[in-house]
């Protein structure tokens, strides 16, 4: 015979897991369209995503590439050293944006054009991202800029 | 020779430490009560030297000692006076000091407060709070020592990042920090009482107050976070599911379920183990913040640089505390007994819901915010989790846990008549379905997750409220007795129904400013119109203004409504020559109603000159985010003033009888 103590015990278990197996069955559900690959150009160019996947991309700002289209896009394009994607972006490009400069967008890609949606901002002008790093590396660009940044980095909040 | 003094009174503190981290715990097991009672004067020490060294850190931003790498890295001698003592934790190292300090400052506010705490439980949780502090104090001496010289002297300062130049982020990270920070001695209670192996009411009492004052501190910190990206950054945005955010996301959870169950912990004796595990895993979270923010390891729209030897160090300490504490756990728990029973439907019932769903709130946040992390370590493939992740599972979550928000404070301790309480909510339930529809038939172009969330917020305003009103018997009987009544009611019941319309009044803007929000992003040249949410807006031109360290161009845009004029908003772009930096400074029209929000920047390229970029906004109800969150904190104030979790109240002798009219 069990006791009421138990009996509880157990229900506020099964209460748990059922609590669970929901929790569960939302981020899987949620995990479909929630995220993003990061790409670099050079694997954009590759192996193209299909216009309806969201990915991120990253790399430097390619030099004089940024100019406006139309009523509000900008266009600018980013590079790895390899390969070079064009960007277009409707809103505000971030305060620490700038030609030369790490950036990452998120968009799609749609006739090799990448349709960024955002572009990320950064609270220091010296930080890198580090996928954007590890791309660039891997095209042999990035030549360690951790050296020239060590005064000013660190800034916090 | 002061930056010395702080730096000799940092290792003091070190020493100090050590000290309150070996003998009161000692002296507790040996039941020695001189060691034991050596916690007090080493805890108020601490805190005095700790104290001494952040003076010395602001005195060298004050007066701008540019002999030190930290002042000079931080601060300039043209900047306002204000952002210089706050450049004292605006740096790395000096958030950390900061973190230490309010650290020292818990430690010995519970030495000197808590003097009804027995003997060796007072010692055991100053010991283990000492254990957190030699951790932290180490680290920054070794790793990231916030005195350091350089030599020569550099003329002047690097500026703080202009971005970071503003009232709200001065006041952000303290009070961050004090509820991040506040949850360790709830956490040191916890392993305290572990090692005591003895958990009952009155422990729970001693731990309420703090957990409140930590909650009620982390709560403003994270609103004037949001605060400060809305109105200072010009994202136009309040909350972005971003890493960092997330971090100070989660510890407020767990922690506002631990403040519910330490709750029934205190008034029914249950929930004992389940308490203290949430008071160890609400720390952790805090600390995991702290690691996530300093090692770099996400990407996250607040990055900052930072130094992969701090962030092992880090990663020590935090496998050390939250490893150590968990095993702890693991050992003692099983022996405590699960306490009072309750039927499925009662008070503790409802809390244990809430807990559940609080608890898998967070499950689903930590999820999102470390699965990048665990699918580059296995797949090596780079990932981000973005808000359409968080809005799908975090939502559908706290959507029930509202509804039940509503129904918990009628429901009686142990056994609940659910009908009975149908019975007295049947006018809230009448009225929220016609507000769905009402809601419904405005907005039809809405998505219906907002219109459901919209009658929710209305059920949990209206049950809120009644509630209360039942309380007080308001319009049973004479006003004049109902006034009575409101004053014998618990502050502490107060504070709950505050805090809850809060959450309620926070849902309506959340809801407002992200289903309903509009946004227009163009180039504009003087003389360009743009119609936006029923406002004619014209752009006028810009102005050049001369600012004390920056330069500003300042837009004039012309807002009018059905022809007459409603404002001039004037969105600035500010330029600092020292830093060589640009900000954005939105200007924005602030209604009841909603916010029409406008920022400007320059044109992308030299061949479009006299062209900028205007993004223009509007968010219905946004204004409500802050005012919930302002009814958050001040329903956490008002409880913490309640006589029967004053600090220093005495110890009551029988245990607590449930009130007529008390409950939380």
């Amino acid at each position: 015979m069990m006791t009421l103590k138990k009996r509880r015990r157990i229900q506020v278990i099964v209460l748990a897991f059922v609590a669970l197996g929901i929790a569960t069955v939302l981020i899987g559900y949620a995990l479909q369209d929630g995220i993003n690959y990061f790409r670099s150009p050079t694997q954009v160019t590759e192996a193209p995503p299909p216009p309806t996947e969201k990915f991120r991309i990253g790399g430097l700002v390619t030099e004089n590439s940024i100019r406006t289209v139309g009523d509000a896009s900008v266009a600018f394009s980013v590079t790895d050293g390899n390969a070079t994607v064009p960007v277009v972006y409707v809103g505000m490009l971030p305060d620490l944006f700038e030609e030369g400069q790490g950036m990452i967008g998120l968009g799609s890609l749609v006739n090799g054009t990448f349709q960024a949606t955002e572009i990320l901002a950064k609270h220091d002008e010296n930080y890198m991202p580090a996928e954007v790093i590890e791309a660039l590396e891997a095209q042999g660009v990035y030549q360690g800029g951790r050296q020239e940044t060590e005064i000013g980095a660190g800034n916090d909040s | 020779m002061i930056p010395e003094i702080g730096q000799f009174a940092l290792t003091l503190a070190l020493m100090t430490a050590v000290i309150q981290g070996i003998l009161p715990i000692w002296g507790a097991a040996r039941n020695n009560a001189v060691w034991m009672r050596s916690a007090t004067p080493t805890a108020a020490l601490q805190c005095i030297l700790i104290a001494i060294a952040f003076g010395a850190l602001m005195r060298s931003f004050v007066v701008s000692d540019f002999t030190v790498v930290n002042v000079v890295e931080n601060s300039h001698s043209l900047k306002p006076m204000l952002f210089k003592v706050a450049g004292t934790w605006g740096s790395h190292e000096g958030s950390l000091l900061l973190w230490t300090l309010i650290l020292a400052v818990f430690g010995a506010a519970v030495a000197i407060l808590g003097q009804n705490i027995p003997t060796s439980l007072k010692a055991r949780t100053l010991s283990v709070q000492a254990w957190i502090s030699t951790g932290f104090l180490s680290f920054m001496l070794f790793t990231s020592n916030p005195f350091d010289r350089i030599f020569p002297a550099p003329l002047d300062g690097n500026d703080l990042n202009p971005l970071l130049q503003d009232v709200g982020l001065a006041m952000h990270p303290p009070l961050l920090y004090i509820g991040y920070v506040g949850f360790s001695i709830v956490f040191s209670f916890a392993v305290a009482a572990l090692i005591e192996g003895r958990v009952d009411p009155a422990w729970a009492r001693w731990v309420r107050p703090w957990t409140l004052a930590a909650w009620v501190a982390l709560t403003g910190g994270i609103a004037l976070g949001s605060w400060w990206a809305y109105y200072e950054l010009g994202w136009g945005g309040w909350w972005f599911w971003d890493p960092v955010e997330n971090v100070s996301f989660m510890p407020w959870l767990l922690g506002t379920a631990l403040l519910h169950s330490a709750v029934v912990t205190e008034k029914r004796g249950a929930f004992k183990s389940w308490t203290i595990l949430l008071a160890i895993l609400t720390f952790s979270l805090s600390l995991l913040g702290t690691f996530i923010v300093r090692s770099g390891l996400l990407t996250s729209v607040h990055a900052f640089a930072v130094d992969p030897e701090r962030g092992a160090y880090i990663l020590g300490l935090l496998v050390l505390s939250i490893g150590g504490s968990l095993t702890l756990y693991a050992i003692r728990a099983p022996k405590m007994d699960p306490g009072g029973l309750f039927a499925p439907v009662s008070r503790e019932g409802g809390l244990l819901i809430n807990n559940l769903l609080l608890a898998l709130a967070t499950a689903t946040v930590l999820f999102g915010t470390l699965y990048p992390l665990f699918l580059e370590a296995i797949t090596g493939d780079k990932i981000s989790v973005g808000p359409p992740f968080f809005n799908a599972s975090f939502i559908p979550i706290m959507l029930p846990l509202v509804i039940v928000m509503g129904v918990g404070p009628f429901l009686s301790w142990k056994r609940a008549d659910l009908p009975g309480v149908f019975d007295r909510l049947k006018w809230v339930i009448f009225i929220t379905l016609i507000s769905l529809l009402v809601v419904w038939y405005m907005q039809t172009k809405g998505p219906a997750l907002a219109v459901l969330a919209m009658a929710i917020a209305v059920w949990l305003l209206l049950a809120t409220l009644r509630e209360w009103s039942l309380r007080i018997k308001l319009g049973q009987v004479s006003f004049s007795e109902s006034r009575d009544r409101l004053r014998r009611v618990p502050r502490s019941s107060h504070g709950m129904t505050l805090a809850h319309a809060g959450l309620a009044v926070c849902i309506f803007g959340f809801v407002g400013s992200s289903a309903w929000k509009s946004e227009e992003v163009l180039f504009v040249e003087p003389g360009t119109q743009i119609e936006i949410a029923g406002f004619d807006v014209t752009f006028e031109g810009t102005e050049r203004v001369q600012g004390p360290n920056y330069v500003a161009a300042v837009g004039v845009l012309r807002v009018m409504r059905n022809g007459r004029d409603v404002t001039v908003l004037r969105p600035e772009r500010r330029t600092y020559p020292v830093a060589q930096s640009q900000t954005t400074e939105a200007a924005i029209r602030s209604t009841p109603a909603g916010d029409l929000y406008a920022s400007i920047t320059e044109p992308a390229n030299e061949d479009a000159t006299g062209k900028w970029t205007l993004r223009i906004l509007y968010e219905p109800l946004v204004g409500l985010v802050w005012l919930g969150s302002l009814m958050l904190v001040l329903g956490g104030l008002t409880s913490l003033t309640d006589r029967r979790l004053r600090v220093g109240s005495p110890k009551r002798k029988t245990p607590v009888a449930t009130a007529p009219i008390a409950g939380e």
